[in-house]
């Protein structure tokens, strides 16, 4: 089926897409289109203009400096997945990247744009709240830096203002001693988390664990922190035990159902794969 | 409004003037006349529209021409050159297809798959070929094919 009609214009710098964006404030703006695109299909989001910023090399570079990993809104899922840099500094971000959808899907959809789609069963969401990363993003008045925490406001909606393009993921590198593990339990036909959980995990000299970070994908209407549950694991040993009974109290706020599986089902869930993912991350550490 | 787009298909300089909400799998088909390509879901998860675009497979019925403006693009049409590419061949041998209506995305995706894992495991081409539906369910002989052409194009 064909979207209905849009301009289409193709910026070849963020200022320039960024001006295009304020002078329609009905425009879109278009990475790899994998999100976007379907739902035109669908005619569920009717745009009077794309702003195709496919081609803006600023926006396409992955980058490791002074403890920090930038990573460009346009990078591919496949790029980060095969990323050597991705793999070392972040190795949460290349496992759940690699997990998105399939080969073909892989190679369009971009971290920018799965961001500011903001799908809660897509997989990156939960990854970048358990990562702490930080969000730049680009509007008429200048750059500003969103924190992932912060970004997520509900189904399908950021903090983005209309205005602005998220450009940058920053994410602090990896520290020795720390693990991470992106776990999925997915709908067989989509793909798409009925459950997914990212842990971050870090252990001191002792192998005590001193820090810790669960998110969710897919249990609600967008990617939840389960810190708090996480944070009961501080100064544990991490030993299988330790991690089943921080999950016990686990309880995501808002969890929601739909034709494919109820709100307690996705509860236990959580509680199933969140302690896989720990335990991995734990292995990983 | 129309917008000026220059392609390689199938090794042919292609210059066409498309609407913005044209979708390339249109263009192919219905502009230049390329049917080998199918549209069957038509929403980003059979993979029988998959085509080859700058060497990586993509479903082009979630691609805008517009977006390939500039690429190179190989659909089965322009596998073959002379003879059947080697992963047609291991379809024909291996009687890899039972209707017949995935084959052409199903076979360009194997030819990606092998371009980055040139020997995959048989876990590693099923799960390769997660964005490629077979509503007959013949995927025993597709593995099989693709076998078949990695020990072809490796040999």
């Amino acid at each position: 089926m064909f979207p209905s009609k849009f301009d289409y214009h193709r910026p070849s710098s963020v200022q320039e897409a960024v001006q295009i964006l304020s002078d329609n404030p009905d425009a879109k703006v278009l990475a790899g289109g994998h999100s976007l695109i379907p739902v035109m299909k669908l005619r569920l989001a009717t745009p009077s203009a794309l702003i195709d910023i496919g081609r803006i090399d600023a926006l396409k570079g992955i980058s490791r400096a002074n403890g920090s990993l930038r990573i460009g809104a346009c990078v591919t899922y496949n790029e980060i997945a095969n990323s050597g840099v991705v793999q070392d500094a972040a190795p949460l971000l290349a496992e759940a990247a690699g997990q998105i959808g399939d080969r073909q899907v892989r190679y369009r959809g971009t971290i920018g744009g799965n961001l500011s789609h903001a799908d809660p069963a897509s997989d990156l969401p939960a990854a970048a709240l358990a990562l702490g990363a930080t969000l730049h993003v680009s509007g008429p008045n200048g750059s500003r830096s969103v924190s992932a925490s912060e970004f997520f406001v509900d189904l399908m909606m950021t903090s983005l203002q209309a205005d602005e393009i998220l450009t940058e993921v920053e994410i602090s590198a990896a520290s020795a001693g720390t693990g991470s593990a992106y776990v999925k339990f997915e709908h067989p036909a989509s793909g798409y988390a009925l459950c997914g959980a990212a842990a971050v995990v870090t252990r001191g000299a002792g192998g005590s664990c001193t820090g810790a970070s669960l998110c969710f994908n897919g249990v609600s209407a967008t990617a939840v922190s389960a810190n708090g549950v996480a944070a009961s694991l501080v100064g544990s040993d991490l030993s299988d035990g330790a991690i089943e009974s921080a999950v016990s109290n686990l309880s995501i706020p808002d969890a929601a159902g739909d034709m494919f599986a109820s709100a307690g089902y996705r509860q236990e869930l959580a509680k199933a794969i969140g302690a896989q993912a720990l335990r991995t991350a734990r292995d990983r550490a | 409004m129309g917008i000026s787009i220059e392609l390689e298909v199938n090794g042919a300089s292609v210059s066409e003037e498309v609407e913005p909400r044209l979708l390339l799998a249109h263009l192919l088909r219905e502009e230049l006349g390329l049917t080998g390509t199918k549209i069957g879901c038509d929403t980003s998860q059979c993979g029988s529209c998959t085509i080859l675009l700058d060497g990586q497979a993509v479903k082009s019925c979630t691609v805008l021409a517009v977006q390939a403006d500039g690429s190179e693009i190989t659909t089965i049409e322009g596998l073959a050159n002379g003879e059947y590419h080697p992963m047609q061949q291991a379809f024909w041998d291996n009687h890899g297809l039972q209707c017949g209506f995935c084959t052409p995305g199903m076979i360009i995706s194997c030819v990606d798959l092998l371009s980055t894992n040139p020997q995959p495991s048989e876990d590693e081409i099923r799960h390769g070929l997660e964005g490629n539906l077979c509503r007959c369910t013949g995927y025993h002989n597709i593995v099989r094919a693709v076998q078949t052409a990695a020990e072809t194009m490796n040999g």
